[in-house]
């Protein structure tokens, strides 16, 4: 029996729970203004602000506000969003000027005395309101081979990591490729070649994976001109990320790597 | 109109359907069709585990899986299919290892394994340690490391392209005893590109549909608010049938008021329910397991204690799930996502208090029937030759009445992969089926009529009282009465949904146009299961009757099949014939279930 498996304590079967337990009470409501940046190129090349007056309550996020206009004051406002929980990386947008996750957003936890702006995240081509063009960021996502790659003999059973070694890279898996830290990072606004915090990311998730035999390669591809040495450490993606990953760690990780050439 | 040719044509991309992708690409020109990006699936939302009897930590076999699943399933499995699912269970997780899934690991460097309910040794004992697992996003890594070898293997991805219609023909044919019938072949898929607004015709030799749930029906549901049913939807509307679709999962924890998933294996690893009174309630319903017990049992149970006045809050409306004997650090190691929901949505720290909980709408266990081949059943046993289905869009039935924890990761990975080979070895023998003159005529009829409506009805407010409704009567506890009340409303929405207007009439990204198509997928997908339900006067796993509280073997040991017909009546609704399918047996007998 290893520590890791030791039963848990058996639960008792009543205990007393303080007054109050477990949150909940009348959830407050209050008023905000939502202002939305508009972009629609069949109808106008311009862009704009639309302004939208909400009764909100306490509980809701950025997303409830999106969907409260779109399903009762304006229609065509446009955004993506799917598991409205923060797992699937739909709804990054620049809520008050900072890259955020609209479904994880409580609209409490931002100052509603002042309205409340939502934009597209930045360095990527508008489409339409809130959505860009994803496909520049997961063309670099795909430059840097992200998947195992392995070179010896394969177990009947699985590969043989340590708790320890797959520690190394935990951090890293958590990415949702929501784009909220590449699309934060100055350098990648003005120069779109570069790879960007969230390919280095991934890559990283590779090269500190003990079972991965291609970290050389990665780490080549990575110190070209638009790789890792672009990064000047202004720490926004790390601030941007919805996962809590510490991506300019993982950058200078990475940085780290390639001058050491040893992982 | 444009034509795409391709062998094989997946629709979806969650883990069914990259699964399915992986084996195909490699053997046969595919194309993948998904409404979202690849990585956007809910797949990523599960958390638990995947299981299977790899016997790392302790004793286990897959033959204790196959029974625990068909007795999770209340004897409704099809057995043959859960002994597939549980042996092959072993390979489809070196499968995703090999494939470079981080899993959590044993002091002795193999994949670790944990809890979750109704996994048990020997046959009901005591739990066993079966889900494989990545802390607690083990579908987020799923659907990544398939994603990952998908761009390994060059999978061609068509992203935020909707399928809205399936091309079937149908052919005379002759049985084996003579009888004539209309044999259904297959030509391709009928999709609008969201970006452009455009259709795109694929014509394939090979169909899979792996587009998941429909969750939405629902208000309270874990799932997600592109799970609108669609490829059920659309197979239903081209006469292929419905398998058990009266059989919605209500997982246990929801967030209170939210539906937010918080997972199985928090109770796996040690968590408690209690009620308003503190009392370890599982304690009561299932004595052996307590909150290990299958999800249709605690969901119900929860439920009731609710009923009953023990319920927590100023509504006394919810339960408390009880992490506050566990340590800190084996939280954060173990369940880091879920306590960062309690956290975020609820302001709940779970270190120090209860979070409150109850149940949410999370799984269909019926759909699209299919063979343990992946193959499409027209009926009970007549195979659409080139049709495949995988995953939570199908009935394969490996779930029966009530599907166990970690089972559906599991699914994904072991029938998505099946469908993914049968499809590509029937595309390299077979020929395309000629797609018919007009083939996108149904769909641009479709997409335009909503366009142009005029109407007054708004498509948020139709949704909504269709979730309120299916929440109020069709949720963990129904009877004869609150079904019949269902029907009239979801009758009356039908009706008031012809009457519609959108105020986006724009080609680019028109999501307030899908959201309208979506919607009407929901109402068929709506009357479909509560008329199936309705038909079932009986209680077995997650359907529970009030007015017919027992299990009925005599009469209900049996699959509910749902067709679209235009001649037939279901109960008070026109156009739905209901029809049974028999329930295949190996060497399981029914008996009583208890934990």
């Amino acid at each position: 029996m290893t520590a890791q498996n030791t039963e848990p304590v058996e639960p008792a079967s009543k205990v007393d729970l303080a007054p109050g337990v477990g949150g909940g009470g009348e959830i407050p409501s209050f008023d905000i203004t939502l202002k939305v940046r508009r972009y629609n190129p069949e109808v106008s090349e311009e862009a704009r602000w639309d302004e939208f007056k909400l009764t909100m309550y306490g509980t809701d996020r950025v997303l409830d506000a999106l969907h409260k206009v779109k399903w009762e004051h304006d229609g065509s406002v446009s955004f993506r969003r799917s598991c409205a929980h923060g797992v699937c990386g739909s709804d990054a947008m620049r809520i008050n000027g900072r890259n955020r996750l609209a479904c994880k957003t409580l609209l409490k936890d931002l100052d509603t005395s002042k309205p409340i702006t939502v934009e597209p995240i930045k360095g990527l081509p508008v489409e339409k309101d809130l959505i860009v063009d994803m496909e520049p960021f997961f063309q670099s996502y795909r430059e840097i081979m992200p998947f195992l790659i392995s070179s010896g003999h394969e177990p009947t059973r699985e590969r043989l990591q340590s708790p320890e070694d797959r520690e190394r890279f935990d951090d890293t898996t958590k990415c949702i490729l929501c784009a909220a830290c590449t699309s934060s990072c100055p350098v990648f606004w003005t120069d779109g070649q570069y790879f960007g915090p969230a390919a280095i990311v991934n890559a990283h998730r590779f090269i500190f994976d003990s079972r991965d035999d291609a970290g050389d390669m990665r780490l080549e591809i990575l110190n070209d001109r638009e790789g890792v040495w672009r990064c000047r450490t202004t720490f926004n993606c790390s601030e941007a990320c919805p996962r809590g990953i510490q991506v300019t760690k993982a950058i200078a990780e990475v940085k780290q790597a390639v001058l050491n050439r040893r992982i | 109109m444009q034509v795409h040719k391709y062998d094989v044509v997946i629709v979806g991309a969650g883990g069914a359907g990259m699964r399915a992708a992986i084996e195909s690409g490699q053997r046969a020109r595919t194309a993948v069709l998904t409404k979202l990006y690849p990585t956007r699936s809910h797949t990523g939302a599960a958390q638990g585990g995947m299981c299977a009897a790899l016997a790392n930590v302790e004793e286990d076999n897959w033959e204790w899986h196959t029974f625990d699943t068909i007795k999770g399933g209340d004897y409704l499995v099809d057995q043959d299919a859960a002994e597939v699912m549980a042996k092959e269970a072993i390979d489809a997780v070196l499968d995703l290892e090999k494939m470079g899934l981080p899993f959590n690991r044993t002091p002795e460097g193999r994949i670790d394994q944990r809890r979750f309910g109704g996994h048990t040794r020997d046959h009901g004992k005591a739990p066993v340690r079966r889900a494989c697992y990545a802390a607690d996003r083990t579908g987020h890594m799923i659907l990544q490391t398939l994603y990952q070898n998908c761009v390994k293997h060059n999978v061609e991805f068509y992203n935020e392209y909707y399928v809205l219609d399936l091309l079937v023909l149908e052919e005379d044919a002759v049985r084996e005893d003579g009888t004539a019938y209309k044999q259904k072949r297959v030509a391709g898929v009928v999709s609008y590109d969201l970006a452009s607004g455009e259709i795109h015709v694929f014509q394939a030799k090979s169909v899979v549909f792996a587009s998941g749930g429909v969750g939405k029906v629902f208000k309270t549901t874990s799932n997600a608010h592109t799970l609108t049913g669609d490829g059920m939807a659309i197979a239903f509307r081209r006469g292929i049938p419905l398998e058990d679709m009266e059989f919605v999962q209500f997982h246990p924890t929801g967030l209170a008021g939210l539906g937010i998933l918080l997972s199985e294996a928090a109770r796996g690893e040690g968590a408690i329910l209690r009620n308003s009174e503190g009392e370890r309630f599982m304690e009561r319903y299932a004595p052996t397991i307590k909150d290990l017990a299958p999800r249709d049992i605690v969901a119900r149970s929860m439920a009731l204690e609710v009923r009953e006045g023990r319920g927590c809050g100023p509504n006394k409306d919810y339960v408390l799930l009880d992490l506050t004997h566990l340590e800190p650090a084996h939280i954060d190691a173990k369940l880091p996502d879920i306590t960062e929901f309690a956290r975020t949505y609820l302001g709940v720290e779970p270190y120090t208090e209860p979070v409150p909980v109850f149940p949410t709408a999370h799984y269909a266990m019926g759909g699209i029937p299919t063979n343990i081949k992946g193959e499409v059943l027209q009926d009970n046993d007549t195979v659409i030759p080139g049709l495949y289905a995988a995953g939570e869009v199908a009935c394969v039935s490996v779930h029966g009445s009530n599907r166990l924890g970690t089972n559906s990761l599991l699914d994904i990975n072991v029938f998505g992969k099946r469908a993914g080979i049968y499809a590509a070895e029937y595309a390299q023998t077979a020929d395309f089926v000629e797609v018919p003159e007009g083939a996108d005529a149904d769909t641009i009829r479709l997409v335009e009529s909503v366009r142009n409506a005029n109407g007054t009805e708004r498509v948020a407010q139709l949704r909504k009282e269709l979730q309120d409704t299916m929440d109020a009567n069709v949720q963990v506890f129904r009877t004869e009465q609150s079904l019949n009340e269902t029907l009239n409303v979801i009758a009356s929405l039908r009706e008031r949904y012809r009457n519609i207007s959108i105020q986006d009439k724009g080609k680019r990204f028109n999501l307030d146009l899908l959201e309208a198509v979506e919607l009407g997928f929901l109402l068929d997908m709506a009357q479909v299961m509560t008329v199936a339900a309705l038909h079932r006067k009986e209680s077995r796993g997650g359907h529970f009757r009030e007015d017919y509280p027992d299990r009925d073997d005599a009469n209900y040991m049996q699959h509910s099949m749902a067709y679209l017909d235009d001649t037939a009546q279901a109960g008070t609704v026109a156009g739905i014939r209901l029809d049974t399918k028999p329930v295949v047996f190996t060497r399981y007998e029914p008996m009583v279930r208890k934990y």
